[in-house]
């Protein structure tokens, strides 16, 4: 830097101090605990007392404790039954709402608002609606004639399809992400499309697909992370039940970090989800050369 | 009967077609809000009838009232917005001055920290959430408002600092050359020039630290515990397991409503700035 001349060594003095307070952050509330976190996962810190270095221990307990599996497993079907799922409804709806139509805005915004909902409000709400008696959920579905008696998330084997469901509900952020997405296509592909004879499948597999696909890949890369992190709706409404069946990996991290103050295992639980994370990130963006298309590419 | 006719006809059927199918599924998402609504004005009992009255008789407006009593619900308004107000104050201040630096200044190293800085949008919170407890323990600000605080005095979050850059690089760099050659420095620039300017953003920053105060569930369960001390979102969990020995559903969803309509007010008073602000998050990942 003692190279530059005064007025730019100036500009990057200041430069340096604007970025102060995030620097500072990172170190003290990002990089510093996440070091942390690696050194506590190696050790047995019931919080009230001295943390021990116990080496592996934790990491040995991990690997033959049953409900660290379970909580691993529910985690996974819940990513991988669920992203797509989203992604897709929410690239039908982004499609629906792009087309010309009068009052449009009015749909958008009601397709939307779900998904700024409260997540506790919305949990509660959807307790309501799952109840197996006088529930919401039964109701329409009596209405159409089907008359049962379903338990949503009070079976086990329905509780992570009904959390799925309605994770449906608050789609709306990614609907706008792929909408702002479709609206940046430049008409004239589809117009010179159309010279071509293109029909409405053919446009949309050869450029709606291609031009979007930067914008889908996005909401998925943020979709698993954040599905890998559900917590909220888990906590609020079954508390990891019923028989464990919703017990999600950070449910179990914070059970055990805050119910049983294990900071050493519940460290070793963020370091596994991490890296579980960190992996399927890192295999999607390898997996994305062969079909996200980016358009500077071309004229590269 | 010619082509054109022909194709008037057929774009009829597709928008009606379209339209049904929107309507639709539009219905099934705005019924939930409706059912709590319903349910939350019925009288006590009237929730448990099978198949269920949509129209409350009569009308309980009361049950709002009570519900709000029953927990100090207005201390937990006057913390959640103690958090909100001082946060944004200092997420603004800090990620406008970080995205300034990125966008307009020239320094080394730019590019590796601005590499970092997005970065640590992907990285999953609870990573950090044991030793972020453990230091913040230390300081002694368990059950105290600090936690929830001080962090976005440091950089206010990588999106908004994005956020920032993206807004401050569409402004013209010929006024800072101006400026400049008037003799101004950067902080002049920052604070005359760029913000004044920067409404936009800042009203999409404002809006995003509300929502997300508002709804901030696992750092206010983590660091608020007596009862004083919590906000809207842990006091409505809290209202939910005194509730449900006795099932008073009336009350609960009059509880969750009132706790929606403030974001819903956000939304409606600024939607321009909301849509923005979704808009730009999809463009961090490019």
């Amino acid at each position: 830097m003692s190279k530059l001349p005064g007025y730019k060594r100036r500009e990057a003095i200041n430069a340096y101090i604007m970025l102060s307070p995030w620097i500072i952050g990172f170190i003290a509330f990002t990089a510093g605990p996440m070091i942390a976190s690696i050194v506590i996962s190696f050790m047995d810190w019931p919080l009230l007392q001295a943390p021990k270095w116990i080496g592996l221990s934790n990491y040995r307990f991990m690997f033959k404790d049953e409900l660290f599996w379970i909580s691993l497993y529910n985690t996974i079907y819940y990513t991988v039954i669920g992203v797509p799922l989203r992604v897709v409804a929410a690239l039908c709806v982004a499609l629906a709402m792009n087309l010309k139509l009068r009052g449009i805005s009015v749909y958008r915004t009601i397709y939307y608002i779900p998904s700024i909902t409260p997540a506790v409000a919305s949990s509660i709400m959807w307790l309501w609606i799952f109840n197996p008696d006088f529930g919401l959920a039964n109701a329409l579905l009596g209405y159409i004639g089907i008359h049962s008696h379903i338990r949503w998330i009070y079976d086990p084997a329905l509780s992570k399809p009904s959390l799925i469901l309605m994770s449906l509900w608050g789609i709306g952020g990614m609907m706008i992400i792929l909408l702002a997405g479709l609206q940046g296509i430049p008409e004239q592909l589809y117009e010179a499309a159309e010279l071509d004879g293109a029909g409405l499948w053919h446009k949309f597999w050869h450029i709606t697909l291609p031009m979007l696909s930067p914008s889908i890949f996005f909401v998925t890369i943020m979709q698993v992370i954040s599905s890998f992190q559900v917590f909220t709706q888990a906590y609020v409404m079954t508390r990891g039940g019923p028989a464990n069946s919703t017990l999600f990996m950070v449910l179990y991290l914070y059970q055990n970090g805050f119910e049983f103050f294990r900071m050493g295992y519940a460290s070793s639980i963020a370091w596994a989800l991490f890296m579980f994370v960190l992996v399927l990130t890192i295999l999607q963006f390898r997996g994305s050369r062969y079909w996200v298309f980016y358009e500077g590419e071309l004229r590269g | 009967m010619n082509m054109k006719e022909n194709r008037k006809i057929k774009e009829i059927i597709w928008k009606t077609i379209a339209y049904i199918v929107i309507t639709g599924f539009g219905a099934l998402l705005i019924i939930p809000f409706f059912w709590a609504v319903s349910t939350s004005l019925k009288p006590a009992g009237q929730e448990f009838t099978y198949p269920p009255k949509w129209i409350p008789e009569p009308f309980v407006w009361e049950n709002y009232r009570t519900a709000l009593t029953l927990l100090p619900f207005a201390t937990f308004l006057k913390n959640t917005l103690i958090i909100t107000v001082l946060a944004t104050v200092g997420s603004v201040l800090t990620a406008s001055l970080a995205g300034y630096a990125f966008a307009r200044l020239q320094f080394p190293g730019k590019n590796l920290l601005f590499m970092l800085c997005l970065s640590t949008m992907m990285l999953p919170y609870v990573v950090t959430l044991v030793p972020t407890f453990i230091l913040f323990r230390w300081l002694g600000w368990v059950d105290t408002l600090y936690p929830l605080i001080v962090p976005s005095w440091f950089g206010g979050g990588a999106f908004f600092i994005f956020l920032c850059r993206q807004f401050f690089m569409t402004l013209p760099l010929d006024y800072d050359d101006a400026a400049k050659i008037d003799g101004a420095n950067e902080w002049y620039i920052y604070s005359r020039i760029i913000m004044p300017l920067s409404q936009p953003v800042v009203i999409t920053m404002l809006i995003f630290n509300f929502v997300n105060h508002w709804n901030d569930f696992m750092g206010p369960l983590v660091y608020l515990h007596s009862m004083e001390k919590r906000t809207i979102a842990i006091g409505l969990r809290t209202f939910l397991t005194s509730m449900t020995e006795r099932s008073d559903w009336n009350y609960l969803m009059a509880a969750s409503v009132a706790t929606t309509i403030p974001i819903l007010v956000a939304f409606f008073v600024a939607q321009k700035y909301f849509i923005r602000g979704v808009v730009m998050s999809g463009l961090a990942g490019r």
